[in-house]
Parts: structure tokens; sequence; C-alpha cells
């Protein structure tokens, strides 16, 4: 059984409390960005993706997710945690020496739900591709879902993975980009305006779909449900998520300030009560 | 002591090349990604045969690497081919985190490394790949020094797991080694035994080592060559072994002299046992355009250049 909508809205709470607690803990991370992709990632991993029960690797006969702007770590940890891949009370080690949660995600310290390292930019999209080429070979029908920042979009390798992509027909795969606006110097268009993102997807000859409520559970449903449909068609798939960064807690909304900070006491006391759900089991 | 001689010249690339024929018909989760370069690396057998499993992936060397490390998510092993500049300098970072830090099964090969790239100058003639690959954790590094070696090098790659970078080169070559010599990752091949000196060779200095002793043995010198394929993980036994004999020592690669193989030579040295070292190696510059041979003399990577650093070190016994 799926949780319903109101169960994900729950789960959203929960995962927002997650983030808020861990980067507050360590007095650093990335809280702006982890916050504007919690609905996304609860929905793909709660609803959408068709996914084994435990962890391996090469993850044959189910869907894979590779998150490419891996300073969002925060929501990916909580995420996994919430959907049994390790302890939820491991959160707690979050940026801690001798954790298997890295500030940025990695395999090397065997982190179940991770399958490469991300963190340096620009380099997620060429894996996912790598992983839906490796579907094919292997006869498998199960998708490639990858995460990708807008900013990051700024990175050169991603357009050698795009052109390649519509190229090779690389499509069992959906690759969505939170386009939230911001990076760490301010707006994408005061750092480096990128025009029309899906101009661009489309002009490599890309399916591209928008999600414009990307904090709206319902929304990400319907929306990814589409993009799901689109897949098998000799394209590669790109969803616009539209979303906010710092979403759920007033004073990080509307602003890049809370890309890479993290809140003191005060601040994370204000944000909670922001974020109370009923039965809620902070680690 | 078994001599060693050529059986006809051969580039190491194209031994490469029937080393990824061989393994496509072997081992159906080998796979191979290519940069635009499928002539020059020798890989037309391989697409010929296995076009499924054959990625032309453009002139994008980063994505190419990005895509390797996801092919293995699914049980392949790719073997990725492109010259060694662009294997290593373009792609430092994408070998870094999607291959060495994720510890992905990727196979980077990589031609036209060194000097005896030739013509093309510079720009084209990495010296500096061998050092950017050893310092990655976890990455087994290899620079063959024949056809024979490079077919069997490719071959025992498969069948290793983990992130490993294989050197070798365009020119033709002469081929020594026996063709069903085995390949063991990690192990020196001793191909002269001598008392005198000990010398520690790689890649296409493997051939000069083996002239520079001969001509040694015509002046009463007796010289120790070492085949030293693997210049990660080192065989530091083989040469400590031989350097409790000789008690000098001199390394000779087709590589910058910060950073190669005579640095990881000299660091087991200082470690376990201090003797004189010489150097055989380019002494910190960029390379130029010319042919192989006009390049393997000026920049003294040769067996002439071998002999003399023998006879200096030998004074500083």
């Amino acid at each position: 059984m799926k949780p319903n909508t109101q169960q994900l809205n729950n789960l959203s709470i929960q995962v927002r409390r997650d983030i808020l607690r861990m980067v507050h803990a360590v007095n650093s991370g990335h809280p702006g960005g982890s916050l504007g992709c919690t609905e996304f990632l609860v929905a793909l991993y709660q609803n959408l993706m068709d996914r084994k029960e435990g962890f391996d690797m090469d993850g044959i006969g189910e869907d894979l997710f590779f998150l490419s702007n891996g300073h969002i770590s925060p929501v990916f940890y909580s995420v996994l945690a919430r959907s049994g891949y390790f302890p939820v009370s491991e959160l707690a080690t979050f940026r801690h020496i001798n954790s298997r949660l890295q500030g940025h995600p990695t395999t090397h310290e065997g982190l179940p739900g991770i399958r490469v390292a991300s963190g340096s930019l620009g380099q997620g999209m060429s894996v996912a591709i790598g992983a839906a080429q490796a579907k094919k070979l292997n006869n498998d029908n199960h998708l490639i879902y990858a995460l990708l920042g807008d900013g990051e979009l700024q990175e050169g390798q991603n357009w050698e993975a795009i052109m390649y992509a519509s190229a090779k027909k690389v499509d069992n795969l959906i690759a969505t980009i939170d386009l939230n606006g911001k990076q760490i110097d301010g707006t994408t268009d005061d750092v480096l305006n990128m025009g029309s993102v899906r101009a661009k997807f489309e002009a490599f000859d890309w399916d591209v779909i928008d999600i414009k409520e990307g904090n709206n559970i319902e929304a990400i449903i319907a929306g990814m449900t589409e993009a799901k449909s689109k897949t098998g068609k000799g394209k590669p798939v790109c969803v616009l998520l539209h979303t906010e960064m710092g979403n759920g807690v007033d004073y990080m909304m509307y602003s890049h300030a809370w890309h890479g900070k993290a809140p003191n006491d005060e601040q994370l006391a204000n944000a909670l009560s922001q974020n109370y759900c009923e039965g809620e089991s902070d680690y | 002591m078994k001599k060693y001689t050529n059986t006809g010249s051969k580039d190491t690339r194209s031994g490469f090349g029937a080393g990824m024929t061989e393994l496509g018909q072997k081992n159906e989760n080998v796979v191979a990604l290519c940069a635009d370069l499928i002539g020059s690396l020798k890989f037309d057998e391989f697409k010929k045969n296995h076009p499924e499993r054959f990625f032309q992936i453009g002139i994008a060397e980063a994505n190419m690497i990005g895509i390797a490390a996801g092919l293995t998510i699914g049980g392949k092993i790719p073997f990725t081919g492109t010259f060694a500049n662009f294997s290593t300098g373009r792609v430092y970072d994408q070998i870094r985190q999607s291959v060495a830090y994720s510890d992905k099964n990727v196979k980077i090969c990589a031609s036209h490394a060194g000097l005896t790239l030739g013509e093309d100058g510079a720009t084209h003639q990495i010296l500096e790949d061998i050092g950017l690959m050893k310092m990655l954790p976890g990455m087994t590094v290899i620079n063959t020094c024949d056809y024979n070696q490079t077919k069997a090098a490719t071959l025992a790659l498969a069948d290793h797991h983990g992130p490993a970078y294989l050197r070798f080169g365009r020119p033709v070559v002469p081929n020594f080694m026996p063709a069903d010599e085995p390949f063991v990752i990690g192990k020196a091949i001793l191909l002269n035994e001598g008392s005198d000196v000990t010398i520690v060779a790689t890649g296409h200095l493997v051939w000069e080592a083996l002239v520079a002793a001969e001509a040694l043995e015509e002046k009463g010198i007796s010289a120790e060559v070492i085949n030293i394929h693997t210049i990660k993980p080192l065989d530091e036994e083989a040469i400590l072994k031989s350097l409790a004999k000789t008690k000098c020592i001199v390394t000779a690669e087709e590589h910058n002299i910060l950073g190669g193989l005579g640095e990881s030579v000299a660091r087991v040295l200082s470690a376990n046992s201090p003797a004189p070292q010489e150097f055989v190696a380019v002494n910190d510059s960029f390379g130029e355009s010319g042919t192989p041979e006009q390049l393997m003399e000026k920049y003294k990577l040769n067996n002439q250049a071998i002999v003399e650093a023998v006879e200096r070190v030998m004074k500083r016994k």
C-alpha cells in the first residue's frame, strides 16, 4: 500500500525537521536546497519509484535514483533513512567523524542507498545515463531518475550529457531540474543568466514537462506520472521542478541566504515550531 | 637467464585492440567507450563484433568517464579509450569523484602517452598522467612495454575488480615479451640478472633498458633489468631484493621526473634501504614536435641516456 497524500505531507514535515536538526547539530550543511526538494524526494521514494527491499549496488529489477547536486545530502539521507535503507538514528551522525553520512554523499563508507559520490557538481547526469544504458543492456525495463540543481547546469559536462542522451535515445531516463532560481552567490539570473532552460532542453531534443508547484505532493505525483508516461518513446525526459529554496521555513524562503548556512538555537526552535506534525518521530 | 629479442615491431595500442577483441568474445560484461578515436585506439574489431556493447561518446571525455561509472551499476566492465592527455588531465575530477572515490570498476585505457606521440607536440604529449593517476587512492596504474604485454594487461584488467589506468603508446616499437608471459598486476618481471646496478624501467623504456644492459656488459658492468609494468601497487619486494645485491638503482620512464615511477621507487628506497638513484625521465618540461626517435634523444630517454645514468650512479656507490 502506498501512503496517501496526508501521510506523504506528514512525512515531508518530518523530513524537514530532520534536515533542520541535522544541519543545526553540526552548524554546517545545506538546508535551503534540501528543504526545497523535500516533497519531491518523499514522493519519489514513497510513491513513484519501483523499489526492491534492501540495497544492492547493481539495482537490477528496480528503479534507481541519482542525486547530482550532492550538497542537498540532508534531504537525501533523511528520505533514505525514512524509507528503510538505514536506521533513522544514524541521521545523528551527519557530518561527524567516522560517519557513513559524509557532508556530501559517498559510496566510500558503504551507506545503503548511495550508488555514486556526488558533490563536485555536473557529474550526476552522465552517471545516470550510463546506468540507464546498463539497464538497456540487461533488458531491465526499470527507470533511472536523476536530480540536478539549476545552478549546476552552468557546469559544461551537463551539456555533453544532455546532447548525448537524446542522440543515443536514452529514453529510460527522467532528469529533474530543481528550478529554484538560486545559487550560492545570488539568483541564477544574477550569477549567470541561463535564459530559458526549457528552450535549451527542447533544442537538445528532450521531452520537457513543467511541474509548476514543485513543493506540492499531488502536483509532483501528477507531473512525474506524466513524465513516466513519456519514457520509452525515443527521447530522454526532463522535468522542470519549480521549487522554493528553504520551503517550509518562513525566514529561509525567497532568498539564497540559506543555501549553505545552518540555523542557530533560536532559529531552529522557530523553524521546528513551523513544522510540527502529529506523531513526529525525531531521531 | 632468458634472452629477449624483438620478434617483430608493433605498436602497443594494437596490443590493446587485440586484447579488447578477445575480451569481447570472452566476457559479455565488457563494454567499450570511445571519444571519437576508434581507429587510434584500435577499437574497430570490438565495435564490429559487438555494436551493442560499444559506445561512441563523441568528443566529450568528461561525459565518457561519467557514463562509464554509471555502466558499472548493473555489472558492466567499462573500458574507456582516448589519448592519455584526454584520459587523465582533462577529466581528473570526473575520475576522482565518479570513479576512484566511488570505487567503480572502470578501466581507463590511454593511448598516445608520452613524448613518442611525436609530431602533434606538447598539447597532446602528456608527461604527468602517471603522477595524476597514482595519487588517487585505490587506483591501479599500469604502463606496458610492448604489444604482447599490452594485450596481456588488457585481458588481466577484466578479471581485476576496481578502478585502473592502463597507459600505452602510439609508435611501432620492438615486441619482445613472450606472448604466453603471465601478466600479474603488481608483480614485476625480472628480465636480466645482474650484480652491479639495478635498472627499473617501465613502458617504452623497458626495451631501451635491455639495449643499455648489453652496452654496459661490453663495458664490464653487470646490469639487472626489471620490467615494472605496474607502477601502483609497486612491487617493492622485487626492487629491494635486487637493490640488496646491486646497491644502486636507475629508474627509466617516459614521464616527468616529478610524480612518476622514479619518485615511487625513491620513496621505497628512502623508507627501507637508502641507496644512490639516478632518474631517466623528462626534466620537468613540456614536450614538442618531432619524430619519436628525435624526441627520445633530445629529452634523454633512450638507451644511451640509461647507460650514462648507470655510469653516474655507479660512481655514487
